[in-house]
């Protein structure tokens, strides 16, 4: 990332003024953060208190993770997320080459029923779904947390803008080959989709991850319960209101995601950045 | 031997269409059609009761204080939230020092899930113990319990709102900025114009294309993003911080009025139907361009 504004320098009074103002609102937006990591490495007693000298522990992760099946909750989460992912991307890729490839009637019109989605999400559908998903007797299944999101017209939408990239005279020496269509679909598309792949799949990640109101209604028990949602029982459930172990089970949901982007933050926001411009 | 093109356009498309009809389109016609019947009870099915739920909603005061508060919770939310996403994209695209420290800083809470963050911002706000009443007790100022208190409630969740999204959308400011050639920088310099012109009369209507679809997406998210009202306020006090997605989990999932609760997510495929039209027409304008 290379700045662009280099021609209007500000005059160096306000240049200190507006480095004051942009380090002050960096400073405000990590403030919630640096407060959960000083109450859940230091004692209860200290989690108003600061004090250079406070004691560090790993006592409230301690807490935490016997106080709840977290181990559970993780691996719940994981399948959860691997699973939307994996179908996100097969029905995506089918998809979204059916639109950018053929020429078929009633294209056009798919094509916008399939963008209705980005505003009419399932996230509002939820009565409706949870009627759906008991008469699938899939009621309290990871599955059934996972499957309005397979087929999202987000994914569909980002991989047809891609393909549409892809030069036609590689996919006629492809077909000239001999190539099926997906033999097309899967030497040629594919690969030369890769970086929107990746930044797709961060993107649903950090989503399903972290999504938690359709989980919470159609979960009942600790076998599916993805770590948002125990998180929430958890933390609703009187713990005696210790802050310490609370934030350190909040730290504990949120800490994959978390030290994923710390190593991988260029790829993250560029991923975004890409999910975004199209 | 090879299938015709268009039989196999279908066959590609089939898996996708099958789920988003049974989980998108379908229940959205559904929801439509619940919303004229009445909920079943033991003994009773369901059955046609014309506008009856509507009526309700109609004299419903916790509909209107809902819809009123999520009114609020938008208006509150999306202007300061883009105007802070703006300056944090310029900040970080310029060169100032530690802008690596503030791209992850304002980056960071998009990454986190809302319902953690919202037993930490819970803690914030606590009276008497939270970080706020800390410093504001150290001000000699005295004491507040924020999410307690009918008029700072939502207040006090738009804030939590603006802190999850800002960052958000600075991600496609940053996108367009890096998109618009420095040598219009350099042209309106030798025009001589000011910093602030520069950016009133050639960045700012540069990124309006950003600027629109950061908007819709915002509007989406005012109506969707209700999952730290579970932790903070479970739309209380008395109904003060109850947003129309939070009320409809209520009656459909605590009173178990799924008529009623159908009737009230018809509202809101209302809304985003309008914004769906809105966005329907500025995809395509976009697309003439490229």
């Amino acid at each position: 990332m290379t700045p662009t504004t280099t021609v209007f320098r500000p005059a160096p009074a306000a240049r200190v003024l507006e480095t004051a103002a942009a380090w002050l609102l960096g400073l405000l937006w990590i403030l919630p953060l640096a407060y959960a990591v000083w109450t859940a490495f230091h004692p209860s007693a200290f989690s108003t208190r600061f004090e250079l000298g406070a004691p560090l522990t790993l006592q409230n992760f301690a807490n935490a993770w016997s106080a709840a099946p977290f181990a559970r909750y993780f691996l719940n989460t994981t399948m959860l997320v691997t699973m939307v992912i994996v179908a996100q991307m097969v029905l995506g890729t089918l998809a979204a080459y059916a639109l950018a490839r053929f020429e078929f009637p009633g294209r056009d019109l798919v094509f916008v029923l399939i963008l209705l989605q980005l505003m009419v999400m399932p996230d509002v559908l939820i009565v409706e779904n949870y009627r759906t998903m008991n008469a699938l007797g899939l009621r309290d299944t990871i599955l059934a947390i996972g499957l309005p999101y397979f087929a999202s017209a987000f994914g569909i939408f980002l991989l047809r803008q891609t393909f549409k990239t892809v030069p036609k005279e590689l996919v006629d020496a492809a077909r000239v080959e001999g190539a099926s269509a997906l033999q097309v679909l899967m030497k040629v598309y594919v690969p030369l989709a890769k970086p929107v792949y990746l930044a797709y799949a961060l993107v649903s990640v950090s989503y399903h991850w972290n999504n938690f109101l359709w989980p919470l209604i159609i979960t009942n028990s600790v076998e599916t319960r993805p770590l948002t949602v125990g998180l929430q029982v958890f933390s609703s459930t009187d713990q005696g209101v210790d802050w310490s172990i609370i934030t350190a089970a909040t730290l504990m949901t949120s800490a994959p995601l978390l030290l994923g982007f710390l190593l991988f933050q260029r790829q993250f926001v560029q991923s975004f950045m890409r999910a975004g411009i199209r | 031997m090879r299938l015709p093109d268009r039989v196999t356009a279908w066959l590609l498309l089939l898996p996708a269409l099958v789920l988003l009809v049974t989980f998108t389109h379908g229940p959205a016609l559904a929801t439509v059609w619940d919303s004229f019947r009445s909920t079943a009870k033991k003994g009773r099915p369901a059955h046609f009761n014309g506008i009856d739920n509507y009526r309700a909603m109609v004299e419903d005061e916790v509909f209107w204080r809902a819809l009123w508060n999520n009114l609020i919770y938008a208006v509150g939310t999306i202007p300061l939230s883009i105007a802070l996403a703006i300056a944090m994209a310029l900040w970080v695209n310029s060169r100032l020092s530690g802008r690596g420290f503030l791209r992850l800083a304002y980056f960071t809470p998009t990454v986190l899930p809302m319902i953690a963050v919202a037993n930490i911002w819970l803690f914030f706000y606590t009276p008497q113990y939270g970080l706020l009443e800390q410093i504001t007790q150290g001000l000699g100022l005295p004491s507040h319990n924020w999410l307690g208190d009918k008029s700072t409630v939502l207040g006090a969740l738009i804030v939590v709102a603006i802190w999850k999204e800002a960052g958000f959308f600075m991600i496609f400011y940053l996108a367009a900025l890096q998109q618009i050639p420095p040598s219009l920088a350099e042209a309106a310099a030798l025009e001589g114009a000011s910093r602030w012109q520069y950016f009133r009369r050639i960045l700012f209507p540069l990124l309006m294309p950003t600027t629109l679809f950061v908007f819709i997406n915002a509007l989406i998210n005012s109506v969707r993003m209700v999952d730290h009202l579970f932790v903070m306020t479970r739309g209380g006090p008395d109904n003060a911080s109850t947003l129309l997605l939070y009320y409809i989990y209520q009656v459909g999932f605590s009173f178990w009025d799924t008529g009623y609760a159908a009737a009230l997510t018809v509202v809101v495929l209302a809304v985003l139907a309008i914004v769906a039209f809105a966005q329907l027409g500025f995809l395509d304008r976009r697309t003439h361009y490229q």
